[in-house]
C-alpha cells in the first residue's frame, strides 16, 4: 500500500530513538511495579507493560523531555486501565458461556502472599490491593515511587486537590484496616 | 478536640507529612500540632503508616524476560516509529484515547486506500464501546457463519482457531466508506481482535502498521480484503493474520 513506500523521515528518528530506550529501560521497574499494582495480575502487568511501550514508541514525538519517569508511567496507566476495560468486557461476554477461555486470576490469592510473610504486611498489602484502583494508584505512585502531588496529578489526570482528597481516603482505609486509626468519621 | 478546624487541617498535615509544604504553611502545621494532641497523633499515625508502605511493601522489579522482550522490541520498533512520526504531531498526540479516535473518525476526510487503516482503527475502537462489541456471540463458526447469510451479499470465510490460542467470541456488522464488513470478533488473551472482511478486487495488496497504539494487518484474498485490528502486540497479531490466511 501507498503509505509503506513513503519517504522516511529520516535521522531525526534515529537521534530520539536511543533517547526513548533509555526512558524506558531506565524506568522499567517502575513502569512494572504500577502496572502490577493497578492491575493485580503479574501477566496482565506484562502485557500492559509491552503495550505501553509500544504506545509510547508512537506518542515519543510528543515526549518534550520532561520528567521521563512521570511521561512513561503516565501511558502504562492509561493503558492498564485500558486493558482492565477490555478484560472486563471480556468478562460480559463470556458470562454464560460455559467454556469460558479467559482466566481471570484471584487478586487477594497471587503467589507472592503464600510466602513466609509477617501477617501484619500481608494484611497491608491485601488493603491496599482491595482499595479502588483509583485509590490505589495515588498511593503507589505516592509511597512506593516517592512522586510529588504535581507528577501525580499529572499522571492520573486530575487536579492536585483531588489527589490530597484521594491520599487522604487511602490512608485512612489503611489506617482502619490496621486497626489503627481513630473512629472518627 | 476534633474540631472542623481539624478537619480542615488534615489535608494540611498530610501534606505536611508528604514534603509538599512551603515553610510557611508548615510553621502554621506545626503550631497547631503543638497545641492538639488529637492532630498530633494523627501525624505520627501517617508517618507510621508511610514508614510501614516502604518497608514492608514488595518492591515489583520487572523480570529479565520482560526487560528483554522490550529490548528486543524497542530495536525492533524503526517501521513503527516511521509509521507514527509521519502524521503531524499535533494529530499524533491529539489521539490519545477513544475520544480522540472517534474525533477521528469524524473529520478526517477519506484518503482513498491510505485512509482505511484509520476507519478499520476507530471501527475497531468503537465496538470496544459497551454493547457495540457483537451482534453474536458464539464460539462455534457453525452459528457464525449463517448468522451472516441474509444480512450481507456475500460470505466471509469464518476460520475456527481456538486451537492455535485465538477462540473465536462472536461476530458483527460494521460499516465502512464504501462497503458494509463483517467482522469476525477473536480474542487472545485478554485482547479482542476484530477481523474486518468485505468484497474486494486488489488481490495481494498487503499492509501492516500501527495507529494510536492499536495494531493493525491488512491483506487481500480471494476477492476479499481483510483488516485485523487489535491492541494485541505486533508479532502475535501477524500470527493470528497467518492462521487466518
Amino acid at each position: 500500500m501507498k503509505w509503506r513506500g513513503r519517504p522516511q523521515p529520516g535521522r531525526r528518528e534515529d537521534a530520539a530513538r536511543p533517547e526513548f530506550e533509555d526512558v524506558v529501560l531506565t524506568h522499567l521497574d517502575a513502569a512494572y511495579g504500577l502496572a502490577r499494582w493497578l492491575v493485580r495480575d503479574p501477566n496482565l502487568a506484562e502485557d500492559v507493560v509491552q503495550e505501553a511501550v509500544l504506545r509510547g514508541i508512537n506518542y515519543f514525538a510528543s515526549f518534550r523531555g520532561e520528567d521521563g519517569r512521570a511521561w512513561l508511567m503516565r501511558i502504562v496507566r492509561n493503558t492498564a486501565y485500558t486493558m482492565l476495560a477490555a478484560r472486563q468486557q471480556a468478562g460480559r461476554i463470556e458470562a454464560g458461556d460455559s467454556d469460558a477461555v479467559l482466566d481471570v486470576p484471584d487478586p487477594d490469592d497471587g503467589p507472592e502472599l503464600a510466602l513466609s510473610r509477617q501477617d501484619d504486611a500481608a494484611r497491608l498489602e491485601r488493603a491496599l490491593a482491595a482499595l479502588p484502583i483509583e485509590l490505589r494508584e495515588c498511593l503507589v505512585l505516592k509511597e512506593i515511587e516517592e512522586l510529588s502531588y504535581k507528577e501525580i496529578a499529572h499522571i492520573t489526570g486530575v487536579p492536585i486537590g483531588t489527589v490530597m482528597s484521594r491520599l487522604w481516603r487511602a490512608r485512612r482505609a489503611l489506617m482502619v484496616a490496621e486497626g489503627a486509626a481513630d473512629d472518627e468519621q | 478536640m476534633s474540631s472542623n478546624h481539624c478537619q480542615e487541617m488534615r489535608l494540611l498535615l498530610q501534606a505536611d507529612v508528604d514534603g509538599e509544604l512551603q515553610a510557611a504553611e508548615a510553621a502554621r502545621v506545626a503550631a497547631h500540632l503543638d497545641s492538639c494532641p488529637d492532630c498530633s497523633r494523627l501525624q505520627q499515625q501517617l508517618l507510621a503508616l508511610s514508614a510501614t508502605l516502604r518497608d514492608t511493601l514488595p518492591k515489583h522489579s520487572a523480570p529479565e524476560h520482560l526487560r528483554q522482550a522490550v529490548r528486543a522490541r524497542l530495536r525492533g520498533a524503526p517501521g513503527r516509529q516511521a509509521a507514527a512520526r509521519r502524521w503531524p504531531v499535533g494529530i499524533a498526540s491529539a489521539l490519545v484515547g477513544i475520544a480522540a479516535s472517534l474525533a477521528l473518525f469524524a473529520v478526517l476526510p477519506m484518503r482513498g486506500a491510505d485512509g482505511m487503516q484509520d476507519w478499520v482503527v476507530a471501527a475497531h475502537v468503537r465496538a470496544l464501546q459497551p454493547q457495540h462489541l457483537l451482534d453474536v456471540a458464539s464460539t462455534d463458526r457453525h452459528t457464525v457463519k449463517p448468522w451472516f447469510a441474509g444480512r450481507l451479499s456475500f460470505s466471509p470465510p469464518v476460520r475456527d482457531l481456538a486451537a492455535d490460542g485465538f477462540p473465536l467470541i462472536g461476530a458483527r456488522l460494521d460499516s465502512l466508506p464504501g462497503s458494509e464488513a463483517a467482522v469476525l470478533v477473536y480474542r487472545r488473551r485478554e485482547h479482542v481482535i476484530n477481523l474486518f472482511i468485505w468484497p474486494a478486487t486488489a488481490e495481494g495488496e498487503t499492509a501492516e502498521g500501527s495507529r494510536d497504539g492499536y495494531n493493525f494487518v491488512h491483506w487481500a484474498a480471494d476477492g476479499m480484503t481483510f483488516w485485523a485490528v487489535s491492541d494485541l502486540n505486533a508479532q502475535e497479531l501477524l500470527e493470528f493474520a497467518g492462521r487466518v490466511r
